[in-house]
């Protein structure tokens, strides 16, 4: 009975020790699937822009952090319910979310793209370069009915809960059959499989992917950015969490004066995303 | 708690419980007469038919229904020659994936359900028949086969809930059934529990049903 009785006391104190050694850690939470923002090595290992960010920002906060995984659909509710601290998953800073949770400044910025398989008759299709949703310009609106006839009755592919469905979604290009999964990753594998016959997603996870897959996947269409498409991506915190979120910004400040977010998003995108 | 987004979200998932029944009720009967099938298959004595048909059963019994979802839809999706036979018309689409995938696991659950149930039936009612010079298949047919069905019902029930619950998993391949749009509504209220509480009620309603249909037919055909 007695060492019963010690044996759960100790159990007790590790149980609480451990409790309190992470109370003053930051947990930060990421997707892990969504390369080359975040994402896992081979080994199960979480790397990409967002994670090196992650350690880099903890360090000029000064605390010290842990990098948990967690699914894209359930990111905000397990934020509030307060699973991990902070969100640094590519997410876009909008409206919609802000009725939620907080962001800091944005650190980068992604513009997004159609995609589909070489070969699509999507291909030829004649936009401009890139648009912009916050000013509708009567380019913009010339752009937008080019696509809205060209996506009609086709089936366009994109990943749950994000800006790129909420677009997909917004009416601006129409009633369209939009087909959506729970991670980037599926999008892809339908897109090759042509059960997708177009793909809305950042650029970026587009050229990523046909690069490393080998599959001729191509950008077609302009690049969309502002309106439903949010203001950059920035980190996701609590609402009544204002110390961790002032943390965090004058920690963006320092990282980009220090050069830290253009270098390390050059070395995960290929150009600078920073902002 | 937002009960405003229970009342409001309730319609919405009424409308998505229509597609969740349709996945069960389609994918029920494909599986009960591949079950049939395979199980009339067990109790044969040549015994590579009898191991093809316990090879099958023992597959889809021993692996997650989520992973033959998977295989089925992503899996059968990458192969090449696959895409450019007459298949792809029905594999192309998320809904027929998902049929084929629970009609082939509850098929495998089913056979052996009905299986053990023939195994049951007691030698004298066959005897029986063979004394009134009944012929051997209108004895299966009408003695074996309504005694099975009748020892099933209990387990069958069982696997009938079972069933009902595994088709949520046709959200994870983009079918908007009850799940998949509890988890839309989600994604943009971002408060899960409410959602999954009417979601969850719902299920519960046709679990409550099912069960007692089975338990009244149990009654009415008992001896």
């Amino acid at each position: 009975m007695n060492i019963i009785k010690k044996f759960s006391l100790g159990l007790l104190i590790s149980l609480f020790l451990t409790i309190s050694a992470n109370a003053d850690k930051i947990r930060i939470g990421t997707e892990g699937a969504y390369p080359p923002w975040n994402s896992k090595d081979a080994s199960g290992k979480l790397i990409g822009f967002e994670v090196e960010l992650a350690w880099t920002l903890c360090r000029y906060i000064g605390q010290q952090c842990e990098i948990v995984e967690q699914d894209w659909d359930g990111m905000i509710p397990a934020l509030i319910m307060r699973k991990f601290d902070a969100i640094m998953a590519g997410m876009s800073i909008t409206a919609e979310r802000q009725k939620a949770i907080s962001f800091s400044q944005g650190y980068a910025d992604e513009v997004a793209s159609l995609a589909v398989m070489k070969g699509s008759d999507l291909e030829g299709i004649d936009t401009s370069e890139g648009i912009n949703l916050t000013k509708k310009t009567g380019a913009v609106k010339k752009d937008l009915k080019t696509l809205t006839s060209a996506l009609a009755g086709k089936t366009v592919c994109t990943q749950t809960a994000t800006i790129h469905q909420n677009f997909l979604e917004s009416g601006d290009v129409g009633k369209i059959n939009v087909r959506t999964y729970k991670t980037q990753d599926e999008v892809n594998l339908d897109l090759t499989s042509g059960r997708c016959d177009v793909a809305l997603a950042a650029a970026v996870a587009f050229t990523d992917y046909a690069e490393k897959s080998g599959k001729p996947v191509v950008l077609v269409g302009p690049t969309f950015s502002g309106g439903a498409f949010g203001n950059g991506v920035g980190v996701g915190i609590r609402k009544d969490d204002t110390e961790l979120l002032n943390a965090f910004n004058r920690a963006i400040d320092k990282a980009r004066k220090n050069g830290d977010i253009s270098r390390i998003a050059t070395k995960w995108f290929g150009f600078d995303a920073s902002m | 708690m937002d009960l405003d987004l229970m009342i409001t979200s309730f319609p919405k998932l009424l409308n998505a419980t229509l597609i969740t029944l349709k996945l069960l009720s389609v994918s029920l009967v494909l599986g009960l007469f591949l079950g049939l099938f395979f199980a009339i298959l067990r109790l044969n004595k040549n015994s590579f038919i009898n191991k093809f048909a316990y090879g099958y059963s023992y597959i889809f019994r021993g692996t997650p229904l989520l992973v033959q979802i998977f295989i089925i839809y992503f899996g059968l999706g990458q192969i090449e020659s696959l895409r450019s036979s007459f298949l792809w018309v029905a594999l192309k689409e998320p809904y027929w994936c998902a049929i084929i995938a629970f009609a082939l696991n509850t098929g495998a659950y089913t056979s052996e359900i009905l299986r053990s149930a023939f195994q049951t039936i007691k030698p004298g009612f066959i005897e029986a028949g063979k004394s009134l010079g009944i012929q051997s298949k209108i004895i299966f047919y009408k003695i074996q086969v309504p005694i099975a069905i009748r020892q099933s019902l209990p387990a069958y029930g069982n696997e009938i809930i079972l069933m009902l619950k595994g088709t949520s998993l046709a959200s994870t391949v983009t079918l908007m059934d009850l799940t998949g749009v509890a988890k839309y509504i989600i994604s943009t209220t971002f408060k899960p529990v409410e959602v999954f509480i009417v979601a969850g009620g719902i299920y519960l309603f046709i679990t409550f049903i099912i069960h007692n249909v089975i338990k009244y037919l149990e009654k009415k055909y008992s001896y």
